[in-house]
């Protein structure tokens, strides 16, 4: 049986910050299905790409969505096609209730709150608070919730544990497992134990440049290929 | 006490203009980064469209006749507004001092352009006679247009809040103004949201023009452009993207205004909101709003 043809393809994408050259050419598929991770040291352009696929910033080279060129499409455009983006900073609206934020992420006629409740019933709870004055974790609850609101092709989430407690670093990967049962997820993430835990491919990235894809399980148990590329382990 | 009642509600009329003006500035602002120099010339078009259409109703009854002049001078502003929007500064987003020059050049062209139709002098607008009436509270003649004015400025604040806080485009302006990238990673157009912000700026400044034409009764060219610099003031002190911050700093601009015109010196005034511009930019530089959040 042939395989399928990947739900993302990037091809020499750059892009330049400045007179920084922070994507030097890379080139990767993500499957259909499943998490890909996106792995690197800090600093090799890893947000930079998730950036750039949801246009945030300007690129040079091809990117592909199920076969279509959306290089040149504007953010919102990309969105529509069925992109969601949480991204590294959390970026809820600090002014905005819970509820205001989750609304203003709407897009399909039926938004599946049961879902976004069943993963974080604290939203529901705080559905009238400030999201300024929510926790780091409650506040990467909202964020990932405004994501899965709509029935996205494609989810592009960054660092989603960064800063959080162990105990609320299980909570996001057991709300990524589930997540990943639904749509397909190209995942920026340092704790290589919620890469082990959800992930099925990576892509690795080293200064600009990918460097390493594959099954995320064969990379995961080469150690000295962890510690050569990623300096840990 | 009379006196101090009379300089109290003409302050609160002048700062209910301030803050129709100031409003449309601080949104513009705060949502778009925009510094809308043009802002000023929203007034004059206004101004300039009421005169034009009262003076081609001449045989109509003067209170129909001048409300007729004032929605014509409305629509004027707001599809002038909006034409400012998509024509000059969308192309210009993210270019600030690009912006600036635009906008100060349609300033200074309208204004040009304005006085060569009708020249430099005063044009007179016949307003009802109710308006020129007063109305006598303890002891003081308020004149009736100062009750228009607040009135108004009320009745927008209140209609502002509503867009705001129960429309999806109020949502989004106040989720734009503070990260408008993330805006539009939800998938959102927000530039749709920067005409519609851009229209309902130059709709509170087109209902300011229909008070000041009121209030003073005569219109020119430089008008829009001088009362644009108070409302400048207004939006630095009351905190750039707050509407709340800019109406407590129109009343107060208002009043210092015309306290210090009578109880100092006539003329110091608008020094006084210059000083006191000075010290909320030392003391708050953030402006008014964080403290009346």
């Amino acid at each position: 049986m042939a395989p399928l043809p990947p739900l993302v393809s990037v091809n020499d994408l750059h892009v330049y910050l400045g007179e920084s050259h922070v994507l030097q050419g890379i080139s990767f598929d993500v499957p259909d299905g499943g998490v890909t991770a996106l792995l690197g040291r800090n600093g090799v352009g890893k947000t930079t790409t998730l950036r750039a696929l949801m246009g945030l910033v300007d690129r040079r080279g091809t990117v592909e969505l199920a076969g279509e060129d959306i290089r040149g499409l504007r953010t919102h455009r990309i969105v529509r096609r069925g992109v969601g983006y949480v991204p590294e900073d959390r970026d809820v609206f600090s002014s905005l209730t819970v509820d205001e934020n989750l609304r203003l992420a709407e897009r399909d006629p039926e938004p599946r709150y049961d879902l976004v409740y069943d993963l974080f019933p604290e939203l529901r709870q705080r559905g009238s608070q400030a999201a300024g004055t929510l926790s780091g974790g409650q506040q990467q609850m909202l964020a990932i919730g405004r994501a899965l609101l709509n029935d996205n092709r494609l989810l592009l989430i960054d660092e989603p544990t960064k800063g959080l407690s162990p105990l609320l670093v299980t909570e996001v990967a057991l709300a990524l497992e589930r997540v990943s049962e639904l749509t397909t997820v190209l995942l920026v993430e340092q704790n290589l134990g919620v890469v082990q835990r959800v992930a099925r491919d990576v892509v690795v990235l080293d200064t600009g440049r990918v460097v390493h894809t594959g099954p995320a399980r064969e990379l995961l148990d080469d150690k000295p290929a962890i510690h050569r590329m990623l300096g840990v382990g | 006490m009379s006196t101090f009642i009379l300089l109290t509600i003409t302050g609160l009329g002048l700062g209910a203009m301030y803050f129709l003006i100031a409003s449309g500035l601080s949104l513009i602002y705060g949502l778009m980064g925009v510094l809308n120099f043009a802002h000023g010339v929203f007034l004059t078009v206004t101004a300039y469209a009421l005169w034009f259409t009262e003076s081609k109703l001449g045989g109509v009854p003067v209170l129909p006749r001048f409300l007729i002049a004032a929605v014509v001078g409305l629509v004027v502003a707001v599809v002038f507004a909006a034409l400012t929007e998509l024509v000059l500064i969308r192309p210009l987003y993210g270019r600030h001092i690009e912006q600036v020059l635009v906008t100060v050049g349609l300033a200074l062209s309208v204004t040009a352009l304005v006085t060569a139709i009708w020249g430099s002098d005063a044009r007179v607008v016949v307003a009802p006679s109710w308006v020129g009436e007063t109305t006598t509270i303890f002891g003081a003649h308020i004149p009736n247009d100062r009750w228009l004015e607040i009135a108004t400025a009320v009745v927008v604040l209140f209609g502002l809040e509503g867009f705001l806080r129960r429309t999806r485009y109020g949502l989004i302006v106040r989720a734009g103004v503070e990260n408008r990238a993330m805006v539009t990673a939800l998938g959102i157009d927000v530039r749709k949201a920067f005409t519609l912000v851009f229209m309902i700026g130059g709709l509170a400044a087109g209902i300011a023009a229909v008070l000041y034409t009121l209030y003073s009764t005569t219109i020119d060219p430089q008008q829009g452009t001088s009362l644009v610099i108070f409302a400048f003031i207004v939006v630095v002190i009351g905190g750039l993207g707050s509407i709340r911050g800019t109406l407590w700093a129109a009343v107060i601009v208002g009043l210092v205004q015309q306290y210090a015109n009578y109880y100092a010196s006539s003329g110091l005034g608008d020094l006084s909101v210059v000083l006191l511009l000075g010290i909320v930019l030392i003391v708050r530089p953030g402006g008014l709003s964080r403290s009346f959040a």
